[in-house]
């Protein structure tokens, strides 16, 4: 069993507060939607969740049957998508998902690399160099490699930014399997998609979790 | 797979990752050699038809491996902070894991300017060295020096905004010893001492290369962090 618990969490950039006194628990199984206007915070919440960030007050625990961990100590357990965490463009997409893969620790298996991308819609494409990708492939190549060690927590910024409407589907799917392995997060402006979420946690003046 | 060659695959990954993007975009490598041979080149012009001390032939080689390393070494994370795929590589890597593959890759960039600058020395400024296993031997430990230091504060300097004169300014005072003890090695070589007769410099260099890397591995936690 898994769980990422936020008690009291604020984040300052050069002093500038961002947000304070954020609370939340997502249990397996759960997916926690986070909202708010821009600059409100949901990108570098999500940064602070994997470790990415260290909040400036308040902590962020996971806990992986009944351990509790600093997300920096339980690296395997995330999966990250965002607009702005690029991948290696002078590299192949088979070459990224073998390189991620190898620093994970996990063997480099190009029939599952393929298996992937071809369920990512990029099957004949896993020899090119990702520089000669559009925004759109770009980002289901993110989605890939976010998966291949299968996290059971996955993080997911602006989950269809770029994507054409087969692109949203197969992220909409991807979603729907998380919520049913795992633990899904991500941060959304759209509210269509914030209705994916089992909550809702609603940055600004005060922070707030609701249940959908 | 045990933790050691579960750690050193993972370097491995970073290292291969590093040089095949590197051998595809030549980002490091022209501005090291470009810079070696330029300068070389107007040196040997300058220098002309004078003949030169074994010391100032040492000086001379070592400001120049010195300054082109500088233009080349703190790519190594400086293209990963320009890219925007630092994020993806401090999510999947442990820190001492990323700090062992990035220097290693900086160690096979310092070993390619030396097989570069060293025969170019040899024909454009007439170097002639005596003794030639200690002249390596500085060469093999000068480079590990200049590779490891370089390597933590590329780190250092890759989240600051005016990042390529920074590298160099930071890096000349702790460097200094190192020069100082190269030069001071390269000329005994040239001059054709013994190993015996350079065994406190060779063991300055040996020692200076272990501090730095323990050191680094020690601290690159905090710098490769938040």
């Amino acid at each position: 069993m898994i769980s990422v618990e936020l008690r009291g969490v604020g984040k300052s950039f050069n002093r500038r507060p961002i947000f304070a006194d954020v609370n939340a628990v997502v249990r397996e199984g759960c997916a926690l939607a986070i909202t708010g206007a821009n600059g409100s915070g949901k990108s570098t919440l999500l940064r602070l969740i994997c470790g990415l960030l260290v909040p400036s007050r308040g902590v962020v625990e996971i806990t992986v049957d009944g351990h509790k961990h600093y997300p920096t100590d339980v690296r395997n357990c995330f999966g990250l998508v965002a607009p702005d965490v690029s991948l290696y463009g002078e590299l192949t997409a088979l070459e990224n998902m073998g390189f991620f893969a190898r620093v994970r620790g996990l063997p480099a298996r190009n029939d599952e690399f393929a298996a992937l991308l071809a369920r990512l819609g990029l099957a004949d494409r896993g020899h090119d160099e990702v520089r000669t990708y559009s925004s759109g492939m770009c980002h289901r190549l993110k989605y890939a490699c976010a998966l291949l060690h299968h996290p059971p927590i996955l993080l997911l910024d602006e989950p269809s930014t770029n994507l054409d409407e087969e692109g949203i589907a197969i992220v909409y799917q991807v979603i729907a399997e998380q919520k049913q392995r795992g633990i899904l997060v991500f941060a959304t402006n759209d509210p269509r998609e914030a209705e994916l979420g089992d909550q809702v946690l609603r940055l600004g003046q005060p922070a707030q979790v609701g249940q959908m | 797979m045990t933790e050691i060659s579960s750690f050193v695959s993972a370097a491995h990954a970073v290292l291969d990752k590093d040089l095949r993007s590197e051998f595809r975009t030549k980002y490091a490598l022209n501005a090291i050699l470009l810079f070696a041979v330029t300068t070389l080149t107007v040196v040997s012009f300058a220098v002309g038809q004078f003949s030169l001390t074994p010391e100032i032939q040492a000086a001379l080689y070592w400001v120049i491996v010195f300054f082109s390393a500088m233009s080349g070494l703190s790519r190594v994370f400086v293209r990963e902070e320009e890219a925007g795929t630092v994020h993806a590589l401090r999510l999947a890597a442990a820190p001492p894991v990323v700090y062992v593959g990035k220097l290693t890759f900086n160690l096979i960039l310092m070993g390619i300017l030396e097989v570069v600058v060293f025969p170019l020395f040899v024909v454009m400024m007439g170097l002639r060295v005596q003794n030639l296993g200690l002249f390596a031997a500085v060469l093999v430990l000068g480079s590990a020096g200049l590779a490891s230091l370089a390597t933590i504060i590329a780190a250092i300097v890759s989240k600051a905004n005016v990042k390529g004169a920074l590298f160099t300014i930071l890096s000349f005072p702790p460097l200094l010893p190192l020069l100082i003890t190269c030069i001071r090695a390269t000329r005994l070589a040239l001059e054709g001492s013994d190993l015996a007769a350079a065994g406190p410099e060779l063991r300055l260099l040996a020692s200076y290369v272990v501090v730095m890397v323990t050191l680094s591995l020690m601290l690159f936690d905090f710098v490769w962090g938040d």
